[in-house]
């Protein structure tokens, strides 16, 4: 199934650095997130994206991970040429990842 | 000394909605409402409007927001702090004065300065590199440079009396951790505090991005009335704690879900959330949901301010020209294709730097995860960097065109030429940076 049935998740860009957080629905799923969604395999998903390294935060508190994408928007919000420079809509791109029922 | 300080924040960026910030005003019971208009790249533009006007350069609703505002915020005692000042804060007083003259209402304004490092860019650009690319300063076409400061010359304004704060660039959390600072006497040397302060800044300073906006998907995350979406205010307490709500009746929700997201939103590092007054830990935050649209916000942290300020610079990049023509119906995609191989061999010649996208295919991700259904219509989309606006306009001029020169049925061509600023950052030294606060009143 994809992410998307699970968790939700927000887009956020500095210059050519895209930030994904992925927050499950419920907490309970965080550990499985936790284990399943590594930096590794968000690069591999969006790797027409994301150029440069991903580098994954754990927020145990708010049972929450954050993605930190570097290299993503081809130069950044302000001269890019996409129509959506921001990258705003890649919180969707994530989301489609699929996961493996078993690992629920 | 006051044991709860109420903050509303009525705008998240330079075009956001006035209605909530009306709302927030009139009926939010607020001590502070704050109105966040300033995106990095909408100085940039100021900066240019400035040049062309000196009376000008501050936020183009600037007028529009106070006029509506002002009544309210006389009538409740609330103070307002804005940045809303863009490239010209000393003239954006005067027009708040202005416009108090004419409503009769006696106030007092301080206009923050001191974020403008043009000249100092200008003097010492061959010896500056940008933080992005590393590369010297002189090697852009720059318009603007402006440093990020942090809380402090709010506070001296507060203190001075002042009812509206009108900033150019700082911070974004700053703008609501001064308030924090000048009624709970918080000693801008506890770390811990100041980084509390930064997490409640940071969760409102979106605004309807905590109440639902930018969150809503109408399947899995249904939010009710986003059309008369309420903007957020946090009841703040003196050791930091805060709780985070809207006015009752407006649309939206604040819940775990919305304020998670707006928690980590344009987060690079969680441990390390860099403004000028803190390096704030957003991994120690707790949030908690103790009633219908309230979050409470606790624990948060900090460690010593950095020593350098950042500053933002902005440059003439390019101009962006951009064609749009759409088909639909029988071979819809394959017309769309037709025509966008006739555009790239008509453009090529002239352009080095063209993107093609199919609106409705795949324009937004660069790949479609191997969903493949066919679409009834789609939209082509063409997009070329040019030195001039009159070469970029030759893009939307060929993508029109295609009307009578291309695939059949194409329809709803539009066309658009606009002035593309660039930003970079780089670090400049705190003793550098004097910010000053002016006094008006009326």
């Amino acid at each position: 199934m994809k992410l998307y049935e699970i968790a939700h998740s927000r887009a956020g860009d500095k210059g050519n650095t895209l930030m994904l957080s992925l927050i499950p629905y419920n907490e309970a799923n965080y550990t499985i997130l936790r284990t399943t969604v590594t930096a590794q395999k968000v690069k591999d998903h969006l790797k027409e994206i994301v150029q440069g390294e991903v580098i994954r935060y754990e927020l145990p508190n708010i049972s929450s991970l954050l993605f930190v994408c570097y290299n993503t928007l081809s130069g950044g919000v302000t001269t890019s040429l996409a129509l959506d420079t921001h990258g705003k809509s890649l919180s969707y791109a994530l989301l489609e990842m699929e996961i493996e029922l078993m690992e629920l | 000394m006051k044991q709860k300080i109420r903050i509303g924040c009525g705008a998240g960026f330079s075009g956001d909605r006035i209605e909530p910030a009306v709302v927030l005003a009139e009926q939010g019971k607020l001590d502070y409402l704050v109105l966040e208009c300033l995106a990095e790249r909408t100085i940039g533009l100021a900066q240019k409007r400035k040049m062309l006007d000196a009376t000008k350069g501050y936020d183009p609703l600037l007028e529009k927001r106070i006029t509506t505002l002002l009544p309210h915020l006389v009538k409740n005692n609330t103070r307002l702090i804005t940045n809303m000042g863009a490239a010209n804060p000393i003239e954006a007083a005067k027009k708040i004065i202005a416009i108090a003259t004419l409503q009769n209402v006696q106030i007092k304004v301080a206009a923050i300065t001191g974020d403008d490092v043009l000249s100092f860019i200008e003097a010492n650009k061959s010896s500056i590199t940008d933080l992005e690319n590393n590369k010297p300063l002189s090697e852009y076409n720059i318009i603007s440079a402006n440093a990020y400061l942090g809380a402090a010359p709010i506070v001296d304004a507060l203190a001075a009396g002042a009812q509206i704060i009108i900033t150019g660039r700082v911070a974004d959390p700053s703008l609501f951790l001064a308030p924090l600072i000048h009624e709970f006497g918080w000693a801008t040397d506890d770390y811990n505090l100041m980084g509390k302060g930064t997490v409640t800044g940071h969760l409102l300073e979106c605004a309807g991005q905590i109440t639902g906006g930018y969150f809503a998907d109408g399947v899995k995350k249904i939010v009710d009335n986003l059309d008369k979406l309420g903007h957020p205010f946090a009841d703040v307490f003196a050791d930091g704690t805060a709780v985070v709500g809207k006015v009752e009746g407006t649309g939206g929700v604040i819940n775990l879900q919305t304020a998670k997201e707006q928690l980590l939103y344009e987060v690079m590092n969680p441990y390390e959330y860099i403004t000028p007054d803190v390096i704030a830990d957003f991994t120690t935050v707790y949030l908690e949901e103790i009633g219908k649209d309230m979050v409470q916000v606790s624990g948060g942290s900090g460690a010593a301010k950095p020593a350098g300020y950042k500053a933002s610079i902005g440059y003439k990049a390019f101009y962006l020209g951009e064609g749009e023509i759409s088909y639909a119906g029988a071979a819809a995609y394959e017309r769309a294709q037709l025509a966008a191989a006739i555009i790239e061999k008509r453009l090529k010649p002239f352009f080095s730097d063209i993107r093609i996208d199919f609106i409705g295919v795949q324009s937004m991700h660069k790949t479609t995860f191997s969903n493949t259904s066919k679409p009834y219509e789609v939209r082509l989309r063409v997009a070329a960097k040019a030195q001039t606006a009159e070469a970029a306009a030759l893009v939307g001029g060929e993508v029109e065109a295609l009307y009578t020169n291309g695939p059949a049925g194409g329809g709803g061509a539009r066309k658009y030429v606009n002035e593309v600023i660039g930003i970079v950052s780089t670090l400049i030294d705190r003793n550098l940076i004097v910010p000053q606060v002016k006094i008006f009143e009326s």
